[in-house]
């Protein structure tokens, strides 16, 4: 059988012509008809640049300098703006990161997934509305026959992924490109579109290159993985090959960068510095009781100690970030209370003095925009000095040399914007900054899912660091499991707005979980190739809104082990376990 | 500043070099008219050039470089003035909106709504009615009827800004309103704000031309270009210089500020990355 796609010698440049920079070094790579290839490698190693490049587009300021790109028949490097456009969406098909940017808004799914078979002219309106239909199926999507009929706002994040395949599918492509598809993804959703994607190249015999940072998702999906790194090719090999046999040290740290770090150290117990107790907050009106219009978090309690980290986990909805907001006083809480060292604090934070202010810092997941761009690094960090510590000049430009030292980063970056440094540097300055004010509590809001594997690894060992150097109490937000159980010396997991289970790290490790936890552990994809294809249909999170009120265990619906007669008629009762672990659940964890 | 300089790309070089000669001579012109700028010096009308009158003479017989050379300030200055000031306030309004409690950002945006709809013309009008033409006057009124545009620009980046996460985080810290307006927020809309700047100005220039049309703006024997380009539009025929020079003025001054502003802009985002 000869190859598909041959990719030799591909070269990329930017810049100028006369100096330019290469981005891609003469990279080669071959795949059989029906072989899945995977991309792999931190952001800046151009896989992107691959992939797109086999649909013959360079982004601007890109150029495919040199090299050939084979595609069945066709060098798409030599190819003309017309007749590639007649070979993309046909021949060749691209499902983009992020699917939400990737729709229009205003029009109905169903025109929107059929327009490149029209365009093409490979089937009429009808035969591709019938086409589409079966793709639903193919891909697992709920009520196939009506669904294209709905707005993208109208469907899930992980709906409009697989639509967004559907639409790439649909005049049955020979070779496909899925970028990142998953990435922006809840764990529980990425099981459910990574079955269907494997499922639907299958029935096509498509040919897929899947590029992706996450060594665990491809190997469910490749038959051969390409690493790479800075534009040249580690290495390349099959997908078992490189999983046991990893032959570059590179391969072999993304490898360790994935696989649990078992070496957990418990902190000593300290004085408790922030309680947090039945907090319920939300958005809209307040109602006559004191409730909010639209809950988000209900009866919230927990006690964060001096140099412990409290980790809280939870899918996209279940409320974390707001959580945070309520701590940090941008959302004030619209019951219970939280204390501060002992003493009350205010809800709101124009309530709040200076002091307390200063006391808890927060660090954004998205270290882009969490810093001003206009400002430089000095700046940045300069200013929490000034204002709680009354710094200026001199002392100013020293504390902000060692805060650079803390985060290990050089002290000339004082001079420079923000703008030029990468996003692990910048995410270092974003955790600086909060350490420049002295607090007692850090809230850290998914400070590594933005970033590489073996980047957000350094982040997490640097914030190990920092907290046993200087003390501080961290809550760590996360969706990530895995960072979660390694990191945190106590863990909270939140369910739409509830806490369903309350463990010290320790017991958390040791299980058992609430079946929601379960369901969030078994999720998370492991290096073993077969793990996608033996696991049972999951239960992917319904988009239904929290009813008011509502005492009854909110993830019944999804719960694989719930008790017809109990979970739909009463509230769930709290199980304490030992060690002071506490699971909200009908089910009796102890047995 | 030197590197600075450099750095402009070709277009920002012309348009700087276009804008400080317009400046200088603005400044120094009125001392260097080679006749008096509204007596009569020549028995014909719409002269070409010529070694006497260089860029000819006017409807009246006047020398046309004269009255260029006298009344360039007039359509460099209150223009400058008027959409500086427009700028200005449109911004610091839309700041202090952009930080403020919905209820008071609602109440500025609706008034600001209210006087954008009054037509600038005859908004002008009312107003020369009412005061009378002077230069102070025509620059209150320009500056008045372009602030709302200015604020509603302001407001909108603003807006999209304070919602940043670096705003919020100066936010959790319990800083003022006034720095998250002026430190954190306004160093991220001085460009766009800057464009909108060039642009304003262009708007001022054709409002004082079309005021002066209408015998409102500058009054005579003082014109600004616009006038000289109304009173002498009956020369348009014979192609005269008295009205394609002022004309070509005009022109050259409002493309140059606007190729000024734009490799600012470009020279800015050049010198962060590059550092």
């Amino acid at each position: 059988m000869t190859n598909h796609v041959e990719v030799n010698q591909l070269r990329v440049d930017v810049g100028p012509l006369e100096s330019p920079k290469t981005i891609v070094h003469d990279v080669s790579f071959t795949l059989k008809r029906g072989e899945v290839l995977a991309l792999i490698g931190e952001s800046g190693s151009g896989k992107t640049t691959i992939a797109l490049s086999l649909l013959g587009y360079a982004r601007p300021g890109c150029r495919l300098s040199s090299g050939a790109v084979n595609v069945g028949n066709d060098n798409m490097l030599a190819l003309n703006e017309k007749q590639l456009a007649d070979l993309r969406g046909r021949k060749v098909a691209y499902v983009a990161q992020s699917a939400a940017a990737a729709f229009n808004p205003s029009r109905r799914i169903m025109d929107q997934v059929i327009e490149s078979a029209l365009m093409h002219g490979v089937l009429n309106r009808e035969q591709a509305k019938v086409k589409a239909v079966d793709l639903f199926k193919q891909l697992a999507l709920p009520e196939p026959d009506t669904i294209g009929a709905r707005y993208p706002h109208e469907v899930s994040g992980g709906q409009l992924q697989r639509l967004m395949a559907a639409m790439a599918l649909i005049c049955e492509p020979e070779l496909v490109i899925f970028d990142e598809p998953t990435t922006a993804l809840d764990v529980t959703t990425q099981v459910e579109v990574l079955k269907a994607f494997k499922a639907a190249v299958k029935a096509y015999n498509t040919t897929a290159v899947y590029v992706s940072h996450d060594l665990a998702v491809v190997a469910q999906m490749a038959d051969r993985i390409l690493v790479l790194q800075h534009g040249k090719v580690m290495e390349n090999n099959v997908t078992s090959q490189i999983l046991n046999h990893a032959e570059h040290p590179y391969t072999r740290q993304l490898l360790s960068a994935v696989q649990d770090s078992d070496a957990f150290q418990d902190n000593p117990k300290h004085d408790t510095v922030l309680e947090v107790a039945n907090i319920e907050a939300g958005y809209g009106k307040i109602l006559r009781d004191g409730s909010v219009e639209i809950p988000v978090l209900s009866d919230i309690s927990l006690k964060v100690r001096q140099g412990q980290t409290v980790g809280i986990i939870g899918e996209s909805g279940s409320g974390k970030s707001t959580f945070a907001r309520v701590i940090a006083g941008l959302l004030p809480a619209a019951k219970g209370y939280m204390l501060l060292n002992g003493k009350e604090l205010k809800p709101a934070i124009d309530e709040r003095s200076k002091a307390e202010c200063q006391h808890i810092q927060m660090v954004f997941q998205n270290a882009d925009t969490a810093l001003n761009p206009a400002h430089k690094v000095g700046d940045i960090l300069g200013r929490p000095l000034t204002f709680f510590h009354g710094l200026t000049g001199r002392a100013r430009a020293e504390r902000v040399a060692e805060l650079l030292e803390l985060v290990k980063l050089p002290a000339d970056l004082a001079h420079r914007k923000c703008g030029a440094l990468s996003g692990g540097q910048k995410q270092r300055i974003n955790l600086a900054r909060a350490l420049a004010a002295e607090p007692t509590v850090i809230l850290c809001d998914e400070v590594t899912s933005a970033l590489d594997t073996v980047v957000a690894a350094a982040i997490l060992e640097l914030l190990k660091e920092l907290q046993q150097k200087l003390n501080i109490a961290i809550v760590f937000i996360s969706h990530d499991i895995s960072t979660v159980k390694s990191l945190c010396d106590e863990v909270v997991v939140l369910y739409k707005g509830k806490k369903v289970e309350h463990a010290s790290g320790k017991a958390f490790r040791a299980g058992p979980y609430h079946p929601y936890t379960e369901l969030l552990v078994s999720s998370v994809p492991t290096l073993d190739p077969l793990w996608l294809d033996t696991k049972p249909d999951g239960h992917e999170q319904p988009t239904v809104r929290i009813a008011q009120n509502d005492a009854l265990c909110r993830f019944r619906n999804r719960c694989s082990v719930s008790i017809l007669g109990q979970c739909d008629s009463l509230p769930p009762p709290e199980h304490k376990l030992p060690e002071d672990k506490r699971i909200l659940c009908h089910k009796d964890m102890a047995l | 500043m030197r590197s600075q300089l450099s750095a402009l790309p070709v277009s920002g070089k012309i348009g700087l070099s276009l804008v400080v000669f317009w400046v200088v001579l603005a400044i120094i012109g009125p001392f260097i008219t080679p006749y008096s700028a509204s007596e009569l010096v020549a028995y014909d009308v719409f002269e070409s050039f010529s070694g006497k009158y260089w860029l000819g003479t006017d409807y009246l017989g006047r020398d046309v470089l004269s009255r260029l050379l006298d009344g360039a300030r007039f359509t460099i200055f209150i223009p400058l003035a008027a959409a500086g000031l427009a700028c200005a306030t449109g911004t610091f309004i839309a700041l202090f909106a952009a930080v403020s409690h919905r209820r008071t950002d609602e109440t500025i945006s609706r008034f600001m709504d209210a006087l954008i709809s009054i037509p600038s013309k005859i908004f002008a009008l009312v107003m020369i009615a009412a005061f009378g033409s002077s230069v102070p006057i025509l620059l209150t009124i320009t500056a008045i009827s372009y602030m709302p545009g200015s604020f509603r620009l302001a407001r909108s980046l603003a807006v999209n800004v304070a919602n940043m996460d670096f705003v919020t985080v100066a936010r959790t810290r319990g800083e003022s309103r006034v720095y998250l307006a002026v430190k954190e927020i306004l160093p991220n809309i001085v460009h766009p704000m800057l464009a909108d700047f060039g642009l304003r100005f262009v708007f001022v220039v054709l409002l004082l031309s079309s005021l002066s049309f209408l015998g409102l703006g500058v009054q005579p024997p003082q014109a600004d270009l616009g006038s000289l380009v109304r009173e002498n539009i009956s020369g348009l025929a014979e192609g005269a210089p008295a009205v394609i020079v002022p004309a070509i003025a005009i022109a050259t001054i409002t493309i140059a500020v606007n190729l000024l502003i734009d490799s600012l802009r470009g020279g800015a985002t050049y010198s962060a990355g590059s550092k």
